[in-house]
């Protein structure tokens, strides 16, 4: 009955979206704001990948507001799963020789590659999330393979904090020079080069300390052995 | 132009697999390989950045998170 | 066959979005329906994308100093898709840790059975 009724439901869903697609031309972009942050993207803030600029330059409160997000999300989680009353304690069986020798070879590269990717999040494509998912990654990696170490919590708080409050900081600061919340102030320097784009470096360097420490502690959190 | 059409038929059958599998650890690798094709066509779209965020992202810790999750509860539906 | 070289990207994602909200609709087994939920996102994020795009453009960086920008493809689409994609994974943390309470407290995760329903 339930499964009647779902299919004559997408099937209305189906029929009316197929009906609008044709209005919508593939290939052609219809909006004109696109054009004016190509243009003048290079010259306004110094950085040379476009989309970095958009996200943290020309919309960067709204930046501000995902980070807020994302910490809502992983306080929630963490309240929610702290007050379980059985906490299995399983003894936990090492890794095998193959795997945690692989493990301790490949944590410090992974580290290394992330911080690679968010450092130059204004000159290549990347920057401060997806090289904050590659050090959470590193650090899942420590959880499956030397399984006896624990990363410490006061450090994985204070890396989370810290990169919060840069951000807000840098933004008041912006406030306090120019006009308005989250103005360039530092100099931008000449294009393509790693010392340039103003606060846009500083920004996705916090950036990048805040999500990986905070999608290490969510995994944390949820697997809580013992 | 065949091989992106390959992988959206490719895209929609693993999705399609995610719903009919009953245990739960396969449906959850399935999500993650309809995550992946998507990286690869966030790609051939030109978006660099999209796609290292929904690769890394997606397919990684969204395909860990559930397993570790399901391990805390039921594998099998019932 | 130009019309299919026009809207395959299209017809793939909204593919992905029925299917996610049939999952979310038939199911009756919480994780199965917090994984319709995860390709629901990632349909729209695939849908978003593929209106940006510029036929024969290139992507919007400018990596060597005389490169052409009359054809780069729409960066703000790939913005609000960045920021779509992180806010995604913290609902989907957050719903796996409601789960696994729900499973604490009623010991089964059919949804049958927890809310009470007949059809």
């Amino acid at each position: 009955m339930r499964r009647i009724v779902a299919i004559l439901l997408l099937t209305i869903l189906a029929v009316g979206i197929s009906l609008s697609l044709t209005k919508i031309p593939f290939g052609s972009s219809e909006t004109k704001i696109g054009r004016h942050y190509i243009d003048k993207g290079v010259e306004e803030t110094g950085a040379v990948n476009i989309v970095t600029s958009v996200v943290v330059n020309y919309r960067g409160f709204d930046t501000l507001g995902e980070v807020t997000v994302l910490f809502i999300a992983a306080i929630g989680l963490g309240v929610v799963l702290s007050t379980s009353r059985k906490k299995a304690t399983r003894e936990i069986t090492p890794a095998s020789l193959v795997l945690s020798t692989g493990c301790r070879v490949l944590f410090p590269l992974i580290l290394v590659f992330g911080s690679y990717i968010f450092i130059h999040g204004h000159l290549t494509p990347g920057g401060g999330f997806q090289g904050g998912a590659i050090i959470a990654s590193g650090f899942l990696l420590i959880y499956l393979g030397c399984r006896e170490r624990r990363i410490s919590r006061v450090a994985s708080n204070l890396a989370e904090s810290l990169g919060g409050l840069v951000f807000v900081i840098i933004g008041l600061l912006g406030l306090a020079f120019g006009g308005y919340f989250l103005l360039n102030f530092l100099p931008k320097g000449t294009a393509n080069t790693l010392f340039s784009a103003g606060i846009v470096p500083i920004i996705y360097v916090a950036i990048g300390f805040k999500v990986g420490s905070e999608l290490t502690g969510i995994i944390d959190n949820l697997i809580e052995e013992s | 132009m065949i091989f992106v059409f390959f992988l959206i038929i490719l895209m929609l059958t693993a999705a399609i697999a995610a719903s009919v599998f009953r245990d739960l650890i396969s449906a959850v690798i399935a999500a993650a390989l309809v995550s992946l094709i998507a990286s690869i066509l966030f790609y051939f779209l030109q978006a660099p950045d999209v796609a290292m965020a929904e690769a890394a992202i997606g397919a990684a810790l969204t395909a860990a998170i559930f397993i570790i999750a399901i391990r805390r509860t039921k594998r099998y539906e019932e | 066959m130009s019309f299919l070289d026009n809207y395959i990207y299209y017809i793939g994602a909204f593919g992905l979005i029925l299917i996610g909200i049939y999952i979310i609709l038939v199911k009756h087994n919480l994780i199965k329906v917090i994984i319709g939920l995860g390709i629901l996102d990632t349909g729209v994020n695939l849908f978003l994308i593929s209106i940006g795009y510029i036929t024969k453009g290139t992507a919007p960086i400018f990596s060597r100093p005389g490169i052409d920008s009359e054809h780069m493809v729409d960066p703000v689409p790939q913005a609000l898709v960045l920021t779509a994609i992180v806010i995604g994974v913290a609902v989907l943390a957050l719903a796996l840790s409601l789960a696994i309470r729900l499973y604490q407290h009623y010991d089964t995760l059919n949804l049958r059975k927890i809310r009470g329903q007949r059809w």
